[in-house]
């Protein structure tokens, strides 16, 4: 899996951010838009994209896009 | 594993109750500081819910009233009566026993309470069929649903709904296949904290906590919503694909699938995994919410009351929640009676 396209799926769960605003480094909670239903959004596209069941904590225990992408990657 | 096969019994007839006053999700303000109604309504699919000073029994009654009349049942002749709830009328004495007298039926009707939500309706109905696959025991009743008085009117996702299903034996009646599971390391996945006897009543109980945004005291359900959505759409396909592989059927065969109501992107996400069309998947909780162990037997009889009665028609339905508990039961009817839709 790549970095690049887990942020491009990453920022389509999002309809008011530019999908330009998301990198890497980017603290995903601090977006403005970023909410718990957009978190339930993020764990359906995970699970029918990279096929990984993410929990709660796997949420909140991520800081950065990329902390979760790892995750993701860990658990496959 | 979990998985059992009865035959000999069938489903006579279905029937809801639900609360007249409608509460519209798109009109609560404050809830919490990231509540916006508009998104809440998208995501979940959940926009209006049924909600009043009514309990569980009083729901269920009229719904299961309404259903002894429309079946032309002899109440003399119902041996069996099973009540699935998480919100009793006390805590003790079993309502079973409360609603065995107040429906009129004989001292010899056996009565219980099973205490399980999401998945109650699928368990409940395993053990009235399980008891009447020996054939004693003719006709039964089972009444699964919540509601609780005033104290969940703020939470956007409950509706309260009481529903009644009859059940019949019937020599060579094709019966139900079932497939059950339980994790109860998730147990606080979905909790009222206190009130039971681990966490007695005490003052604290009253103070409200702020968690993920939103605000509930310890005698409100809470829910750590990214855990159980993800158990959701991980547990409620697998439980189906294998209840059809045990049994040897191919599931897409069957005519409708009628999911547990929580969340419409859970279901949908399920809908996609199972390849289902997703004609032959009924939804209720657009107008009436999570209703708990009532939400299968509700989408059927608001639904598709009128669309199947007469014909022989197969069923999958799954509930999923609460726990962690899952069940899902395959089952033909035919003949069946649909009672209309019952507002107290």
């Amino acid at each position: 899996m790549k970095l690049n396209s887990f942020i491009e799926n990453f920022a389509a769960q999002f309809d008011d951010t530019d999908a330009s605003v998301f990198t890497a480094e980017t603290k995903f909670r601090e977006v403005d838009e970023w909410s718990s239903l957009i978190a339930l959004s993020i764990i359906a596209m995970v699970d029918e994209e990279y096929d990984v069941t993410l929990k709660g904590d796997d949420i909140k225990n991520a800081t950065t896009i990329e902390d979760l992408f790892n995750t993701v990657k860990s658990k496959k | 594993m979990a998985f059992f096969e009865f035959k000999n019994v069938r489903i006579a007839g279905m029937s809801a109750g639900v609360p007249k006053k409608i509460i519209n999700n798109l009109e609560l303000e404050g809830l919490s500081k990231d509540y916006d109604a508009a998104a809440f309504v998208e995501m979940t699919g959940i926009k209006e819910r049924r909600v009043d000073d009514l309990t569980t029994s009083d729901l269920c009654l009229a719904a299961a009233e309404e259903l002894i009349s429309d079946l032309k049942w002899d109440k003399q002749e119902i041996d069996a009566l099973i009540f699935v709830s998480q919100t009793t009328d006390y805590f003790l004495p079993a309502t079973a026993c409360i609603l065995q007298d107040k429906l009129g039926l004989t001292k010899s009707c056996y009565a219980e309470d099973v205490v399980l939500g999401c998945s109650g309706w699928v368990y409940g109905l395993s053990n009235v069929v399980s008891l009447m696959s020996c054939g004693s025991i003719k006709k039964a009743l089972l009444l699964a649903g919540d509601a609780k008085r005033h104290a969940e009117s703020n939470d956007p996702l409950f509706g309260f709904a009481g529903t009644a299903t009859a059940l019949e034996y019937s020599e060579g009646a094709g019966g139900f296949q079932f497939n059950f599971g339980t994790d109860g390391s998730g147990y606080d996945a979905i909790i009222i904290p206190d009130g039971g006897s681990r966490n007695q009543i005490n003052e604290k109980s009253f103070e409200v906590e702020e968690i993920d945004g939103k605000k509930y005291n310890r005698l409100q359900t809470r829910m750590k919503g990214m855990d159980v959505f993800s158990f959701g759409i991980s547990t409620a396909p697998k439980s189906v694909k294998s209840l059809a592989e045990k049994f040897g059927f191919d599931y897409l065969s069957y005519d409708y699938f009628v999911f547990h109501q929580a969340n419409m992107k859970m279901n949908n996400m399920i809908v996609k995994k199972l390849k289902l069309d997703t004609e032959k998947v009924p939804a209720c909780m657009y107008n009436f919410g999570n209703t708990s162990s009532a939400s299968i037997p509700l989408t059927i009889v608001t639904q598709l009351k009128g669309k199947f009665e007469d014909k022989p028609t197969k069923f999958i339905c799954c509930g999923f929640g609460v726990g962690l508990s899952w069940g899902t039961v395959a089952f033909e009817t035919k003949d069946i009676v649909i009672s209309y839709l019952v507002e107290l």
